[in-house]
């Protein structure tokens, strides 16, 4: 598995350095890539803890524009692309710092009522860059170099991938996963929810704000109706057409709906008919998506996919 | 040194007295059951032992320690857990999961080295699995360990609920009708099993239950509640024959 990774990424530099790939292609693996963070960092949040965050594009704006503001305005133009690791960092410890404080209004509500304050958030967070002259304003903020690449894309990807799993399959992931169970169950059995929600929207928003600086030096361009209610939405049809709570249903997920859109794009305007029924219809035939509460075994750490079996063969040793 | 001390606890809904001058005193290894018609209170209490609500007035104390005001999961942290009178277990988890979540407040390894799975995190991780296989093994549930919890029969349900309370290590074991929808078979196997796991986790255990033939054949000391109020309080023999118990269950004597 590790050389497999290693050779995919070796190849994403191949493909990158000697332009094998037709650029347009190149773009859409890594539109699949940010949607593949994204859609992963909103299910650890709606999927694996079962509340309800439709605000995510909000942390995605964040992100963009604190990591574009870094590269094009602080950064010196001729060390950007060197720096550029530490503008997607920033930007997504900048969104993880809004996720932290957003975390506090689930400790009392949740349901409905959360996905209200998730919503009003991603307006807040909309009209305020709207207001910021020195972020463009509404026209857009621009400048960026395209400093996403493919290894780059691939990279965070993995990483993303890597550390929710890790949280996933954690004392503090078992706890997230209580709290879409049974809350009140869930801090009977001991389990600080609150702890527990600070930490799961944290993460989830940190990755959405790297999300948003890869995509912000992909596009090269952003504004603050790239992040309204419908990219949002976006995020979420990802989510419940791969499946909530697995790893690999958020990766199918994103991929399916990035790569189909593409692909029915002579379909024009038709495409924004076709898409939602077959949304409806994957409702209809599968209500929990293509892989929902369920895990390709290589997203699960060994020692708990075999955790009964190795406790028995330990057992029989002694 | 009592285990539990309530002492005039009274909890009101929205003006309705749930709970009045509710006081109770359980000393180490006994075995006390709460009686009483339905909604007469017995669940508000065990929710505010447990921190699900903040009694309107009065004190309650585990060991020396206050704990009105705290939160549920530091009051099962301390020593304190309990069972449900319908089942609420994670469902879509599977057994060793429920198990494992329950050893929450024993982890020490911090977020970060969760996040890299470095550190302390290898180690605890391996001990958790241990501990719960262990517990399990223990109460005949291993074999089910890799099941998800909502397909496993009614009585093994309930038997997981002990098992879950178990993991976080109580002193203090409060059981919500834990024979409710059993048949009187499995209702005398339980009974030896509240015996067993007492001695072997060496527990105090409050239980509320209406089977009286189980109550009455365990129980050390019995509470009865009426309407919020402990209507009587005594051994087993003497509840039988208090005539205001009788009222309470029969209806009024009339002669």
């Amino acid at each position: 598995m590790p050389a497999l990774l290693v050779f995919v990424f070796v190849l994403s530099l191949v493909v990158q350095q000697f332009e094998l790939l037709d650029p347009y292609i190149q773009l859409i693996i890594m539109y699949v890539g940010i949607n593949i963070i994204l859609t992963l960092s909103l299910n650890l949040i709606n999927g694996y803890m079962g509340e309800f965050s439709v605000g995510h594009a909000g942390f995605m704006a964040i992100g963009a524009y604190v990591a574009s503001f870094l590269t094009v305005k602080v950064f010196p133009a001729d060390m950007a692309a060197w720096l550029f690791p530490l503008a997607v960092i920033a930007g997504g410890a900048a969104a993880g710092v809004i996720g932290l404080v957003v975390a506090f209004p689930s400790f009392k509500t949740r349901g409905d009522y959360l996905a209200i304050v998730t919503l009003a958030f991603g307006m807040i967070v909309k009209s305020v860059i709207e207001n910021i002259d020195a972020l463009g304003g509404p026209r857009g903020f621009l400048g960026m170099e395209k400093l996403s690449t493919l290894p780059w894309v691939f990279f965070w990807v993995l990483l993303s991938v890597w550390v929710i799993r890790n949280l996933i399959y954690s004392n503090f992931g078992r706890g997230v996963l209580s709290i879409r169970e049974d809350e009140i169950a869930s801090d009977l059995m001991s389990v600080n929810t609150n702890h527990v929600k600070v930490l799961a929207f944290t993460v989830s928003s940190f990755f959405a704000g790297v999300a948003g600086a890869l995509f912000a030096h992909l596009l090269q361009f952003i504004n603050p109706r790239a992040f309204d209610i419908i990219k949002s939405t976006d995020i979420l049809i990802m989510v419940y057409l791969g499946g909530i709570g697995s790893i690999a249903g958020s990766v199918i997920g994103a991929t399916v709906y990035t790569v189909l859109l593409e692909v029915l794009r002579p379909m024009g305007i038709w495409r924004m008919v076709f898409m939602p029924l077959v949304l409806v219809l994957l409702m209809i035939f599968r209500p929990k998506g293509i892989m929902g509460l369920r895990e390709f075994r290589w997203f699960v750490p060994v020692r708990d996919l075999f955790a009964s079996r190795l406790w028995r063969e330990k057992r029989v040793g002694t | 040194m009592s285990v539990l001390t309530a002492h005039n606890v009274t909890h009101y809904f929205d003006g309705l007295a749930a709970v009045s001058e509710f006081s109770l005193n359980i000393e180490p290894y006994e075995l006390v059951g709460i009686i009483g018609p339905n909604g007469a209170g017995k669940t508000t209490i065990f929710n505010l032992i447990t921190g699900v609500y903040k009694a309107t007035r009065g004190n309650i104390l585990f060991g020396e320690i206050e704990i009105v005001g705290k939160t549920p999961s530091q009051i099962t942290s301390l020593g304190i857990a309990r069972t449900f009178q319908n089942i609420r277990l994670f469902k879509e988890l599977t057994v060793l999961d429920n198990v494992r979540i329950a050893h929450y407040a024993m982890v020490r390894y911090n977020p970060i080295e969760a996040l890299l799975h470095v550190g302390r995190f290898q180690k605890e991780e391996e001990a958790i699995i241990g501990h719960s296989m262990d517990l399990l093994a223990f109460l005949k549930l291993d074999t089910y360990a890799d099941e998800l919890s909502k397909n496993l029969p009614y009585g093994l349900q309930r038997r997981l609920e002990i098992a879950r309370a178990l993991a976080t290590r109580p002193k203090l074991l409060l059981l919500d009708e834990p024979a409710a929808g059993m048949n009187p078979n499995e209702v005398t196997q339980l009974m030896e099993f509240i015996q067993w796991i007492r001695k072997e986790f060496n527990l105090t255990i409050l239980l509320i239950e209406h089977q009286m033939h189980l109550v009455m054949n365990i129980c050390e000391r019995l509470l009865v509640l009426d309407f919020g109020e402990t209507i009587a309080e005594g051994e087993p023999r003497e509840i039988q024959n208090n005539p205001r118990v009788l009222e309470v269950y029969l209806g009024e004597v009339q002669c």
